[in-house]
């Protein structure tokens, strides 16, 4: 088996088990009734946590694989945006149905009146795009450098679900701001001049494929 | 002692605290209670304690001598398990479970209740000196809090007001302010600052001697859980949970408003009276609706809480959407 044959057969189906896992354990824990006295706040909590955080997963690939040279990289990044725009699914899912229970009226009030639902509202709908987008009919349609363009949201929706989480914390900013803090390093990686010194970390001399492959790179 | 008594007393018959602390009825009821306890304890205690499904959970001991109680709710209750494992309690940790888990270095024995202000009986009392000449009612109360999810308690405690007066507060008293127990050591929580301790909160006076608040000690017949404020406790059921201030170890009678926690850390957000009103949002949720534990559908919120009837008339000429 080559290498390409085993980020196809192994890696890629281990990561997919892999990212279900979290649901599982949801589901698992509903079956035998281990949700707390609240589940339908902790499978609120649970499936919007994990949705920013493959947000956030998603965003750590390519400076990661700048720095390692892990070409390979770059064929599990798609599986992750989607799982996490799976998770943010299910997220606003519980809400519709559960918290708000179909009722309109309810959720445009909560739209137009609460700020973090705004907020996650929004960054719901900035995903749908990334997320039709992400075929490779529809990479080819919109041509890379577009394409680039557009999935350069995954940014601010990655904002968007950290702003969302913390707008409604009472007391204790310590989870939401560690969140903050992880997307703020995300954001300086990507600024340009620090981009080419995290590529030039790596063995010099590979510099020029690892700044070309940036270019091409989708 | 056995002061227990069967749970088909009316309202009425209760209500009377003589006739309740009368010795020599009392001692011939506990008699016949003690021997019909020996063959049927169930009967015999408040209706709440029945109902509690038996579950591995290490419990609090029971309380002798609860009688049922005015005002209570016919809805069902909560959960032990759930009553004693989700809620707030900060001194403790942010997380709903983090009461149960970090309150087992608390120690709610020996207790004193430190009375001052405008009152003409100041002092410490003991926990047994402010309890002891009240008879524990059961009152199961609907409680609701302000994040917008609701419970029903069977709180075990005595009547507030007359407890009060016995501290003779005197024409200067116009609020009474309570505070928590200040004991990092015990309450994990207090290490870290994101609310500034001691929790305090106030109440005006008409609020605080209102029949329906409670200074609650207990809970399903049992002494208070150290997760659920030990050993003693304000519940003001109109109210947003958050008022309802736990291990309560100052009192005070004052003639200005006193401060409140929540208050001060977010002027805008928490009221000082934070009286239940589905009208008035959470500048951040609404407060239209809410989660009973148990359910999966919100229901509607009412106004007071559902108790309207006993304090609406404490706020009639206020405007409740400025003074919330």
């Amino acid at each position: 088996m080559n290498q390409q044959q085993f980020i196809g057969r192994v890696l890629k189906p281990a990561i997919f088990a892999l990212a279900l896992v979290p649901l599982a354990l949801l589901v698992w824990n509903a079956w035998i009734g281990e949700l707390g006295a609240n589940p339908i706040e902790t499978i609120t909590r649970e499936t919007g946590g994990w949705g920013l955080k493959f947000l956030i997963i998603t965003l750590f690939v390519t400076p990661l694989r700048r720095i390692s040279g892990w070409q390979w990289l770059a064929r599990i990044r798609r599986m992750l945006g989607l799982f996490a725009f799976f998770y943010v699914c299910l997220h606003f899912l519980t809400y519709l149905v559960l918290d708000a229970f179909f009722d309109l009226r309810y959720i445009l009030e909560d739209i137009t009146d609460r700020t973090y639902i705004t907020l996650g509202f929004t960054t719901f709908l900035l995903l749908i795009p990334l997320a039709v987008t992400s075929t490779n009919a529809m990479v080819r349609r919109l041509g890379g450098q577009r394409w680039r363009r557009l999935h350069k949201l995954a940014y601010v929706t990655a904002a968007g679900g950290v702003l969302h989480f913390l707008w409604q914390v009472k007391a204790d900013l310590r989870e939401p701001l560690i969140y903050m803090g992880v997307l703020l390093l995300l954001y300086l990686a990507r600024l340009p001049m620090l981009a080419d010194r995290l590529a030039r970390l790596r063995a010099p001399g590979r510099e020029e494929k690892a700044s070309a492959a940036r270019r091409v790179a989708i | 002692m056995l002061i227990r008594r069967p749970d088909d007393i009316k309202s009425s018959e209760i209500t009377d605290e003589s006739v309740y602390l009368d010795r020599r009825r009392f001692m011939r009821r506990a008699a016949g209670v003690a021997t019909a306890s020996a063959l049927a304890p169930a009967m015999l205690l408040p209706r709440s304690v029945s109902a509690l499904t038996t579950d591995s959970a290490a419990k609090s001991p029971l309380l002798d001598g609860v009688i049922d109680g005015p005002f209570s709710t016919d809805e069902g209750p909560t959960p032990y398990k759930d009553v004693t494992r989700y809620n707030n309690f900060y001194e403790f940790g942010t997380g709903k479970r983090d009461p149960a888990t970090h309150s087992g270095r608390f120690k709610p024995r020996p207790w004193k209740v430190k009375v001052l202000g405008e009152c003409d009986n100041p002092g410490d009392y003991d926990f047994d000196d402010i309890i002891k000449s009240h008879a524990l009612q059961e009152r199961i109360y609907r409680l609701r809090c302000v994040e917008a999810w609701s419970m029903v308690v069977p709180w075990v405690g005595v009547p507030l007001g007359p407890v009060l007066k016995r501290f003779q507060p005197n024409s200067k008293a116009k609020y009474v302010a309570f505070r928590t127990l200040f004991r990092p050591d015990e309450m994990p929580g207090q290490e870290r600052g994101y609310l500034d301790w001691p929790y305090v909160e106030g109440l005006r006076i008409d609020e605080a001697m209102n029949p329906l608040a409670l200074l609650a000690v207990g809970l399903y017949g049992r002494e208070l859980p150290n997760q659920n404020g030990a050993p003693i406790r304000l519940v003001v059921p109109w109210k947003y949970g958050f008022k309802s201030i736990k291990s309560v170890v100052t009192i005070r009678f004052t003639e200005e408003q006193p401060p409140a926690t929540w208050n001060l850390q977010a002027p805008g957000e928490y009221g000082f009276y934070s009286n239940v009103n589905p009208e008035v949002n959470h500048p951040r949720w609404s407060q239209r609706r809410e989660r009973r534990i148990g359910d999966i559908l919100k229901r509607d919120t009412l106004m007071f809480n559902g108790y309207g009837e006993q304090v609406a008339s404490m706020y009639s000429g206020m405007d409740l959407k400025k003074l919330y």
